[in-house]
Order: C-alpha cells, then sequence, then structure tokens
C-alpha cells in the first residue's frame, strides 16, 4: 500500500543516507586507533613518580618568592626578558628574510615550477624541528640568547612566509591599473598600491608569529639556546620544585599578557 | 542631539590631548586629523630592538664568520647514509602512534570542556571564566616542559609523550571549539529547548551537528602540530624520533641525522596533505 507523503515526509525519507561512508571511516579510525594503541606501555608510576607530582605542585602553590623578584640576571625577570627579547629580534629578522622568500613563492607573480621550488625550501624549513635548527646553529654560534635569535630567524620564515604567500596572492591588480592610468611611477604604484593592501595582514602576522616564538623561546632554552627553558629543566632535573613553581609561574603569566595583547592588535589590525 | 552630547562624553586618548589633533577646513566643514602616530611607534620598536640586541649579545659578524659551519653540516645532512634506514623505521612509528593516540585522547576530553566553557551553552559566568584561565595555564606550557615533567612521573618511554601530547592537544582544542561553538546559530537550541527537550538532547541534535565538521577540522590540525611536536619530545627522554636526532647530533654523525630529518619531511608531507585534504572536504 503505496503511504501519501505530505513534502516534508517526502525530503526527510530522501535524506542523504551515506551509511556505508561512516562505516568506512569509523572502520579506519577504529584500526588506526588499535594499531597505534600499543604506544602506550603503561608501566605504573615511575619509581618516586607520586612524589613528583606532589612536589611540583607543591613547587607552583609555594614558588620561590626570592627568584621571582631578584633582579640580577639569574632571577626569574631578566631571564623572561631575555626569552622576549630573543623573540623580538627573532621574528623581526625572520619576517624581513621571509618577505623576498614569499614573493617569489607567490603563484601569481613567478611563474609556477619557480614557485613550487619556494614552497619546497619553505616546507622543509618548517618541517625541521626548531630544537634541530638550535642543535645545528650552536654548532655555528656557540651557546647563549644569540644562538636562539639566528634559531627563530631561520624557523619563523616557514611560518610567516606560508601566511605572506596568502596575503600577496589576495591582492587586488586592478588597483594597479588605475594607478597606471592615473599616471604613477612604479615606486608610486608599490607605495600607494601595494604596500596598504599588505601592511595589515603583515603585521597582524608577525605579532602572531611573535606569540608563538614566545613560547618556542622558553623551550631552546633546553639545549642551551638562551632564555628561560635551560634554567627550568635544570631545576626540574635538580628536583627544586619551589624553584621550578617561580619559572613556571613567571612564564605562565609573561605568556597571558602577551597573549592578550596580541590578540587585542590583532583585532584591532583585522578590523581596520 | 542625542548623538552629539555622546560624542562629547567620550575620553580623548592621551595622545590626543598630548597632541591635539589639526583641524582642516574644507569649505565650511571642519574635519579633526589625528597627527600621525608612527614616530611614536617607531621610537618604541627601535628602543625595544636596541634593548634586545645588547641583551642577546647580538653580532652578525660570528654569522658571516663561522657560516661555513653551517653550510658543512647542511652539505652532510643532504647526503644522507640510507643504510641508518632500518633504526629510524621503529622510533618514526612510536611518534606517529604518540601523535595519534594524543591527538584522539585529547581532542575527545576537550569537547566537555569546550562545550562548558562556551557563553552560548553555560550560562554561569563564574564556571567559565574558571575553565577558560585553566585552559589558557595549559596552553602557555610549552609541551617540552610538560613532557620533560611527565617522563619523570611515568618514568621515560613514549608514555609519557602521549600524556605531554594530550595535555597540549586538549588546551588547543578546547579553546578552538569554544571558540567556533560561541558563533554558531543557536535558534534551533533555544527551539529545542521550547519544546521540551533536555540541555544534553539539545546540545547533540542542535549544536553538534553545527560543529562537528569544525571540530574534526580543528583535531586534524592539532594532529599536524602534534607530529612536529613529537619528534621532539624524545629529546626529554619522552620516546620517539627525539632520542635518535639527539643521539646523532651529540656523535656529530650529521649522514644519520639527515636520514632521520628527511625520513620525517616525507612522513609530515604525506600526513599533513592528508590531512588538508580531509580538511578541505570537511568545510
Amino acid at each position: 500500500m503505496q503511504r501519501v507523503l505530505n513534502p516534508i515526509e517526502e525530503m526527510y525519507e530522501n535524506r542523504p543516507r551515506r551509511w556505508w561512508l561512516y562505516t568506512i571511516i569509523v572502520l579506519c579510525s577504529a584500526l588506526i586507533l588499535g594499531w597505534s594503541g600499543n604506544a602506550i606501555q603503561f608501566k605504573g608510576l615511575a619509581s618516586k613518580g607520586s612524589e613528583v607530582a606532589y612536589g611540583i605542585f607543591y613547587g607552583i602553590i609555594n614558588p620561590d618568592m626570592t627568584l621571582l623578584w631578584n633582579l640580577t640576571p639569574e632571577g626569574v625577570p631578566y631571564m623572561l626578558f631575555e626569552t622576549i627579547a630573543i623573540a623580538v629580534l627573532g621574528t623581526l629578522i625572520g619576517g624581513l628574510l621571509a618577505v623576498p622568500v614569499s614573493f617569489l613563492a607567490a603563484e601569481n607573480i613567478m611563474p609556477k615550477w619557480a614557485a613550487f621550488i619556494f614552497r619546497a625550501f619553505i616546507l622543509l624549513i618548517r618541517t625541521i624541528p626548531s630544537l634541530v635548527w638550535a642543535l645545528v646553529w650552536i654548532r655555528v654560534t656557540g651557546p647563549g640568547p644569540f644562538c636562539g635569535v639566528v634559531t627563530q630567524s631561520i624557523c619563523s620564515i616557514g611560518m610567516i612566509s606560508k601566511m605572506y604567500i596568502n596575503a600577496i596572492e589576495d591582492l587586488d591588480t586592478k588597483i594597479l591599473e588605475s594607478l597606471d592610468a592615473a599616471g604613477c611611477t612604479r615606486f608610486q604604484k608599490i607605495r600607494y598600491g601595494i604596500l596598504p593592501q599588505l601592511y595589515a595582514n603583515f603585521v597582524s602576522t608577525l605579532i602572531y608569529r611573535f606569540d608563538i616564538n614566545i613560547k618556542d623561546a622558553t623551550t631552546l632554552g633546553i639545549v642551551g639556546a638562551g632564555g628561560i627553558g635551560a634554567a627550568l629543566v635544570q631545576s626540574i632535573n635538580s628536583r627544586r620544585w619551589s624553584m621550578v613553581g617561580a619559572f613556571l609561574v613567571g612564564m605562565v603569566i609573561l605568556m597571558l599578557i602577551i597573549e592578550l595583547f596580541s590578540t587585542r592588535i590583532r583585532n584591532k589590525l583585522a578590523r581596520g | 542631539m542625542a548623538k552629539k552630547k555622546k560624542e562629547k562624553t567620550i575620553r580623548k586618548p592621551l595622545f590626543d590631548r598630548i597632541f591635539p589633533p589639526r583641524t582642516i577646513m574644507v569649505g565650511d566643514q571642519s574635519v579633526q586629523k589625528p597627527r600621525s602616530r608612527t614616530w611614536l611607534i617607531m621610537i618604541f620598536m627601535l628602543a625595544v630592538v636596541w634593548g634586545s640586541v645588547i641583551v642577546t649579545k647580538f653580532d652578525i659578524g660570528i654569522v658571516i664568520r663561522r657560516g661555513y659551519q653551517l653550510t658543512v653540516i647542511l652539505a652532510k645532512v643532504f647526503n644522507p647514509d640510507w643504510s641508518y634506514l632500518n633504526k629510524v623505521i621503529n622510533p618514526l612509528l612510536d611518534t606517529i602512534k604518540m601523535s595519534v593516540l594524543g591527538s584522539v585522547i585529547g581532542s575527545t576530553l576537550a569537547l566537555p570542556f569546550a562545550v562548558m566553557a562556551s557563553t552560548n551553552i553555560n550560562k554561569s559566568g563564574w564556571l567559565v571564566a574558571i575553565l577558560r584561565v585553566i585552559l589558557n595555564v595549559i596552553r602557555t606550557l610549552p609541551t617540552l616542559v610538560i613532557a620533560s615533567i611527565c617522563a619523570l612521573i611515568f618514568g621515560l618511554g613514549t608514555f609519557a609523550g602521549t600524556v605531554a601530547i594530550t595535555v597540549f592537544t586538549f588546551g588547543i582544542v578546547a579553546k578552538m571549539l569554544y571558540e567556533s561553538i560561541e558563533t554558531i546559530d543557536m535558534g534551533a537550541f533555544e527551539a529545542m529547548e521550547a519544546l521540551g527537550a533536555s540541555k544534553f538532547q539539545a546540545f547533540w541534535s542542535a549544536v553538534m551537528p553545527q560543529v562537528l565538521p569544525t571540530y574534526l577540522s580543528h583535531s586534524l590540525y592539532s594532529f599536524e602540530i602534534n607530529i612536529r611536536a613529537a619528534t621532539i619530545l624524545g629529546y626529554v627522554g619522552a620516546g620517539g624520533l627525539g632520542i635518535l636526532i639527539n643521539e646523532r647530533i651529540g656523535w656529530r654523525d650529521y649522514e644519520g641525522l639527515g636520514t632521520v630529518l628527511i625520513t620525517l619531511f616525507v612522513v609530515v608531507l604525506i600526513i599533513e596533505n592528508t590531512s588538508q585534504y580531509l580538511r578541505r572536504k570537511l568545510s
């Protein structure tokens, strides 16, 4: 017997049913999960594991106040300042180096094959972890904050040019034509036709990368490239928990402040 | 009239009070043109850069003088020792497993917290505020620091790495997810609540279908980041490729390092392309 359907029910009856697709997706995910399941080899806590957990908890609640307010190079404020300095220079130099690279890798400026080569180069920079870059650069510069600066200058190119390229490929070239028609020189075309379109985007990218670099600079210290990381890991390994607490508290506060400001400035830039 | 009054009460920024805007007459109308602030920003930036140069002992001469060292190393890295490959495979698989598990567990845990931290679903302001502070703090901790703490608590090995990646994924997925939950269309949710559905039912059938594609996309994105993050976790003893990388550099075996890095490059390339393809399909 044919039931009479009203239009809504008819639409509902004819809804797309892709259960086989869902089944395949679920099966694949389950397979991948099952395959990777053996990475977890939980052997219980390490000996003294719970002691460590308690120690860290204790340290965060009772940070070493003298260290937190110590203004000499051994204190937290100076180390945070050094971290910021590394990130500032790394981001700026990286941002400058990324400009030519990204123009060369933009498909609307260069021929396709050339753009492809530069894109592969950018990807190569991005894939190698910054820690590895730091370990390699240490051979050149020796340990210290300068190594961090050089490392970040190179590492930043990867992500910054990726964002730059997007901005460059979105350029509105009709503006250039109208400037041409108005009789502008080449320099004027760049100054009034191209820079205003890219400026906000570039600055926003730089601030975003600065945010990441601050976080990255703390880990670079672990291999000896300056910043707060070295002292933090040393104090973790020597189990001086109130020192660990002081470093962690300082770091978290710094990053919260930087993130707050960077989102605020970027929102302002995005709205114009 | 009312609008004019409101404009008067707006407090001028400090800058405009010190340097009053120039008034330009256009016909019989006047326009206030604020003074350019570029020089102020420039001075500030120069001061910051100058301070940074001093603190970091910046010396471009070192790079120029000793830069050839890098080319020596890079030449060896790009001339990899392929006999080393069979030792790379296992740690590489460990790294992938760690990031798969960490991403899945982390993003699953993130779902309920993200829901509770979004202002349009959770109406109690203090709970949202507390959750967001916790999420922010978790996000600021570098993965390597979490991993080194985990390695002390759970012992050396892949488990510590998995926990570190889980924590990291949890932080970023929860943040991205509550931001996208807050932008959804709440009409369906309110309609279902009005019809007598419980909060959970309404969420499940009105909000979930809207956020599911973005949620999966965020999870895949964090997986992409995790693959790269997981490679260095071994440096603090949390399993994966990092141990090998550290060892090769320590022994100055740059040919072996090249093998590790190029294999990593290929794997990351494959995973990123697959994940980007899936994310494009999702959106």
